[in-house]
This record gives C-alpha cells, sequence and structure tokens, in this order.
C-alpha cells in the first residue's frame, strides 16, 4: 500500500480519504472504480473532482457516505472513521454530510408535495414538532430563491430542471450539514440555468460555512467553484492542486488533454487537431502501471511496470506520473 | 456567402398538437446553407433545434404541421413524392443523431447495416459493399474494421458506435449531413476526436454540414456561420467571426456571458440568465426573450421583433435594444 504521508496534509481537514479501495463484481468480473485514492478535503473548501465517465468519481463520492461500501482504506469526517461505522451512529453522522445528484427530476418523488419532500429529512432526523419543521422547511426554500407559498403544495413536475434542482438543494440543506456531495449538480441543465444553479451553490456555501466536494466532468464549471480540483482517470486519482495553477500549468498528461479538449467559445482560438488517442481502456482490466500509460504520448516502459505515486511538482501541486510535465521527473 | 446555395430554409413552421394546446415547435425560420459550408445552430433544450432539422429532413412526428418551404438542391422537400424523398435521404442527404445507441440497430451487425445502405443507394453488393465498409469504418477512425463489421452496436462504446453512425451517414458521400447534438452524450476528449473527424471528412468531400449543439465553444472553431434560436425564432444568425465579435442579440450575449470560461479566475460569479425559456404552449406577445431580456422595454412586451439586417454584411438580429458594437463580448 502506498504511503498517505505522500499526500498534500492539510492543517484542517473535514474529510480525509485514505487508500480507499471500491470494486463491483458484475457477471462474476471485478470493475475496479475506486483504486487506492487518498484525498483530503480542508474545512471551508470546495474540491472539485474531475474525469470522464467511468473514472469512478461518483463511486468515490458514494463510498465517502458510505452507499457503497470500500474494500479497503479509509474514510475519515471530522476525525471520525466511517468505515467503521454501522446503524444509528452511521445515521448520525450522515446527517452532517449531503448528496445532490445529477437528475434533479428524477431524484424527488413525483407523488409527493414539494413541502413534505423538503421536510422528509427533518422527520427522520427526529424534529417532532410540525410548526418548527414548516418553519425550517419555509426559511430553506426561501434561501434557495423559491417563494415557499407557491412551491409547498406543488408536486415536482410542476417544476423545470432548473427548480427540482433548487429544490434539491433546500433538501440538502434544510438539517444544516457541514459537507455536501455535489455529483453533477448542473450537468443535466441548460446553459442559461446552469450559470443559476452555480451561483446559488457558491451563495449558499458562503451563508452555511459549507464545505463541498464537487464532483463533475466538465472542467470549466469545476473550475469556477473549487480552491483545488482533483483529477481522476480510471479509479485513480492523477494529479490534485490549487485549480488556478492546476489549470495554468498542469502537471499530468492527462490533465493537459482534458483542459486542451475543452471546446472554447471564441472563433480565433482554432481548435487543436485532438491530441487525445484512443479510448479510455475498461475497469475490468485496467492497463499493468499507470492506468494512463495506453494513451499518453509520453508513456515509456516504465510506466508500464510501476505505478506512478503521488508526487509534489510544484507548491500544493501533487501529480502521478512517472514524466510530469513540470517539476523534474 | 460565396458558395451556391444548396439547402434554404423558407418560412418554415411546425405546430405540434399537444393535451395542453397547440405547440409552436419552429416558428417562420429561414435559413441558407452553401455547399461545403458549415452552419451550427445553437440553442438551449426546447427552442426548436431539432425540430428544425426534422423538418428539413421531413422526419416530424405523424400529427405535426408543417408550412414553407425546404428547397434542398433544387427540389421542394416538403412536396416531393415519399419514394423520391427516400431515395434522396441516406443518399445525399445524411443525418447523424445524438444517441448512436438508438440510430443503430441492435440486433444487426454494423456490417450488416453499413452494407443495406450501399446497397439501397448505391447498388452495391458482395465483395465491393463489403470492402467499402472496411474502408469507411478505417476512414472514421475505427481500428481494425474487418472485425468490427462483424461486431453488434452493444459491442462499441459510445464514442466508436458514433464513428460507425457517422460512417453510415457518409457513406454515400452525401452533399449536406445534419449532425444533431453528436457529441453531447461523448465524453470531453472523445468528443474533440469527433468533432476533428467531422471537420476533416468535411472537408476532404466538399460536404455541407449542419451542426445542431447547445454549445457555444463547440460552433465558434467549427462552423462558417451561426443562427442563434430561442422559442422556435432565429434570433440571431451570424458569420461565426461576427456573431462572437459583435452580437447584436441580448440573448446570445446572455448565452456566452453565462458559460463559465476555463480562464476565469475560481469563484468569479457567473451571469446568470434570469428565469427560463418560455412554455412554448402560451406564446408571448411581444419578444420571447423580453421577459428575461435586461434591455427590455415597453415595446419589447407588445411587439414581436423581426429579424433585420445588421451593419455587418450577412449579419441579422430579432431585436429593437440591439447591444452596440463591440460591447458585447466583453460581459
Amino acid at each position: 500500500m502506498h504511503d498517505t504521508r505522500q499526500q498534500p496534509l492539510l492543517r484542517d481537514p473535514l474529510l480525509t480519504v485514505e487508500n480507499l479501495v471500491v470494486e463491483y463484481t458484475v457477471g462474476g468480473k471485478t470493475i475496479h472504480a475506486v483504486s487506492d485514492v487518498s484525498l483530503q478535503v480542508a474545512r471551508g473548501e470546495t474540491l472539485g473532482l474531475v474525469g470522464e465517465s467511468g473514472c469512478g468519481k461518483s463511486t468515490l463520492g458514494r463510498a465517502v457516505l458510505q452507499l457503497r461500501r470500500a474494500v479497503s482504506g479509509r474514510v475519515l469526517f471530522d476525525g471520525q472513521d466511517l468505515t467503521a461505522m454501522q446503524g444509528d451512529a452511521l445515521r448520525r453522522m450522515r446527517r452532517r454530510v449531503q448528496l445532490i445528484f445529477q437528475d434533479p427530476i428524477a431524484s424527488l418523488n413525483p407523488r409527493r408535495r414539494i413541502g413534505d419532500i423538503v421536510a422528509e429529512p427533518l422527520v427522520i432526523a427526529g424534529v417532532k414538532d410540525p410548526k418548527q419543521r414548516e418553519q425550517l422547511v419555509f426559511d430553506v426554500l426561501t434561501a434557495v430563491g423559491l417563494d415557499p407559498d407557491l412551491v409547498t403544495g406543488r408536486l415536482p413536475h410542476e417544476f423545470s430542471g432548473g427548480q427540482c434542482q433548487r429544490i434539491c438543494i433546500a433538501r440538502a440543506l434544510v438539517l444544516n450539514p457541514e459537507f455536501i456531495i455535489c455529483d453533477e449538480p448542473v450537468s443535466a441543465l441548460d446553459v442559461s440555468i446552469r450559470a443559476q444553479i452555480l451561483n446559488l451553490l457558491e451563495d449558499m456555501k458562503a451563508r452555511f460555512g459549507l464545505t463541498l466536494l464537487f464532483i463533475a466532468h466538465d472542467l470549466a464549471v469545476v473550475k469556477a467553484v473549487s480552491d483545488r480540483v482533483a483529477v481522476m482517470y480510471l479509479g485513480r486519482l492523477c494529479e490534485v492542486g490549487p485549480s488556478e495553477q492546476l489549470f495554468a500549468r498542469p502537471a499530468h498528461p492527462y490533465t493537459a488533454l482534458l483542459i486542451e479538449a475543452i471546446p472554447v467559445p471564441d472563433p480565433d482560438v482554432r481548435p487543436a487537431e485532438s491530441v487525445a488517442v484512443g479510448e479510455p481502456p475498461s475497469p475490468i482490466a485496467p492497463p499493468s502501471g499507470c492506468r494512463f500509460r495506453t494513451r499518453c504520448p509520453r508513456a515509456d516502459p516504465r510506466c508500464s511496470d510501476e505505478v506512478p505515486e503521488l508526487r509534489e511538482v510544484a507548491a500544493g501541486q501533487f501529480a502521478a506520473c512517472h514524466h510530469p510535465l513540470i517539476g523534474a521527473a | 456567402m460565396t458558395e451556391p446555395v444548396l439547402l434554404s430554409v423558407e418560412g418554415v413552421a411546425v405546430d405540434l398538437p399537444t393535451p395542453r394546446g397547440n405547440l409552436r415547435a419552429v416558428d417562420q425560420v429561414d435559413l441558407k446553407v452553401g455547399a461545403g459550408q458549415t452552419l451550427g445552430i445553437v440553442g438551449e433544450s426546447g427552442c426548436g433545434k431539432t425540430m428544425l432539422s426534422r423538418a428539413i429532413l421531413q422526419l416530424l412526428p405523424k400529427k405535426a404541421k408543417l408550412s414553407g418551404r425546404v428547397m434542398f438542391d433544387g427540389q421542394d422537400l416538403v412536396t416531393l413524392d415519399p419514394e423520391r424523398l427516400r431515395k434522396l435521404r441516406g443518399r445525399s442527404l445524411a443525418v447523424v443523431f445524438q444517441d448512436p445507441m438508438t440510430s443503430l440497430n441492435p440486433v444487426l451487425t454494423i456490417g450488416t447495416q453499413l452494407i443495406e445502405t450501399l446497397q439501397e443507394h448505391l447498388e452495391l453488393d458482395g465483395l465491393p459493399a463489403k470492402k467499402r465498409s472496411v474502408e469507411l469504418l478505417a476512414a472514421v477512425g475505427i481500428p481494425a474494421p474487418e472485425q468490427r463489421l462483424m461486431q453488434y452496436p452493444h459491442q462499441l462504446s459510445g464514442g466508436m458506435r458514433q464513428r460507425v453512425a457517422i460512417a453510415i451517414a457518409l457513406s454515400c458521400e452525401p452533399k449536406l449531413l445534419i449532425a444533431d447534438e453528436p457529441t453531447t452524450a461523448l465524453d470531453v476528449t472523445i468528443q474533440a476526436q469527433i468533432l476533428d473527424l467531422l471537420a476533416r471528412e468535411q472537408r476532404r468531400r466538399h460536404m455541407a454540414m449542419i451542426l445542431i449543439t447547445h454549445d457555444l465553444g463547440v460552433v465558434a472553431g467549427r462552423t462558417d456561420e451561426v443562427a442563434v434560436m430561442y422559442a422556435g425564432r432565429v434570433v440571431e444568425r451570424a458569420p461565426t467571426p461576427a456573431l462572437f465579435k459583435k452580437m447584436r442579440m441580448p440573448y446570445t450575449e446572455a448565452l456566452l456571458a453565462a458559460i463559465p470560461k476555463i480562464d476565469a479566475a475560481p469563484h468569479t460569479p457567473l451571469p446568470a440568465i434570469s428565469g427560463r425559456p418560455p412554455d412554448p404552449t402560451r406564446p408571448i406577445q411581444g419578444c420571447s426573450f423580453s421577459p428575461r431580456c435586461r434591455y427590455a422595454t415597453g415595446r419589447c412586451y407588445q411587439d414581436k421583433p423581426l429579424l433585420i439586417q445588421a451593419e455587418t454584411p450577412d449579419h441579422q438580429y430579432a431585436c429593437f435594444h440591439p447591444i452596440k458594437a463591440a460591447a458585447g463580448v466583453s460581459a
């Protein structure tokens, strides 16, 4: 197992993921969804987690909440190991960690009224007084920019995608959590609505003093909200560092490839002929050594023999690459 | 436009009956595409861009009512008899859809589907058809094309399936390819590969293309002309460089400003567009963007602005209060 001392250790981590391994079995085959990932999220920061579909970023989010149990590794939330918790203890802890999903319409029960949907976490948490519940729901709906008098009695289908995402955010906030895992919260939304929701998440973070793990495949979206960004590829962490620095000077060839592939809304920027070769291999039989080597222009025999460890390539920026684009190899 | 006009959409409107009343999906759209040119159609979901492409292809739902003319290569597709239309579609008028899994037949091999097209339109059979299929798959960047011919769509990744769909679309050397969100279902590194592939094949074949997307970033570097749609209408139309440099329609400006930029500092608040697109079953009296527009005045809520000519050539916009030149891009 790798040594976590290689990792950027933060002074006040709210979340620490240590050597997390998550695997699924499908048809007798093992899918290596998350392989030995370690990262930390500091109190009050937003950590962006990017990667293409199937890279394990959503699985990682779920494993943090113990919705998917890890094969090995630890998840420390505020110093307590969630992987060792069961039953009531885990349920109590989950009040402090909430989740927002990609498809806001699918994540609301179509037969329940908005008021009841948003109050449900309070019921589960044992807030018995209906007046108090009503007041909390009223406050949180107002906070996310909805008019409580107009929405509480209505059903999810009466709302647009953007409004449903506001309702999901209200439901996540109603218990006053410390940590929110946002799993592709704006991917299903149109451009004009996406900006509204991103701004809302930023407002809510400031107002409620939240810490966010923001999972998305869109680098520009991630950069817009994140203090630091972690890049995953095929179950492994490639690179982690302060957002601005990581986008200006990526160290891992995969990060560079992702940045290059973003279409720029400027006709003067002629899109470079894509440097990407091939497609991500299957997570059932990931390549040996560095998992990106089959698509990497800098790969050599060492990359197939030896798994690269995360090493510091610049202040606060860590990359798992034998031939990083910055910092001496 | 220096190239001869290949496709001319004239006053096209599409009405769909719904339980909540008539839905005008496309409202009086005029567009032209020159031979070998690329037109980008940009808009958010529900703006009518897909319905417009289906109106061009004459693939509208049965209940839909279409009016106007779609002149393609000298013929009006709206009045063309079904047999000749069928011969045209797939041959000189091809299409690539967003989801390759739904456009490919899941129970037929890749080879069968490719060869079927070649038989139908080019009367190629047997060995020549197979040889041509292998060439086509190789041209769209599919490794080991001979083996792929025997495979079924589910055995390929999303990116590979889209390459197959493109190979089928290109198989009869179409004059016009309509690509409807061809990369929306794909990952960003694969998206770049597919867009490059389309651009390369287009140049090589001198084929015209309509690229439909919700992403202004996708059209910026890859089209000659852009039409921006909102609530079923074209609200701005311009050569691509002019659109990005001197946009006149506030919606275009707002749409561009709302995209997170990769070179912006983290935590920069995004200039969001308030509200949401109008309900297409409840038409708005004035400009359909007026409820969300920061420049709207009394007149905007009363009268519908028509497309008018800008000072720059081939540039049109539908707005009473256009953005003053050179003010837009900085937003």
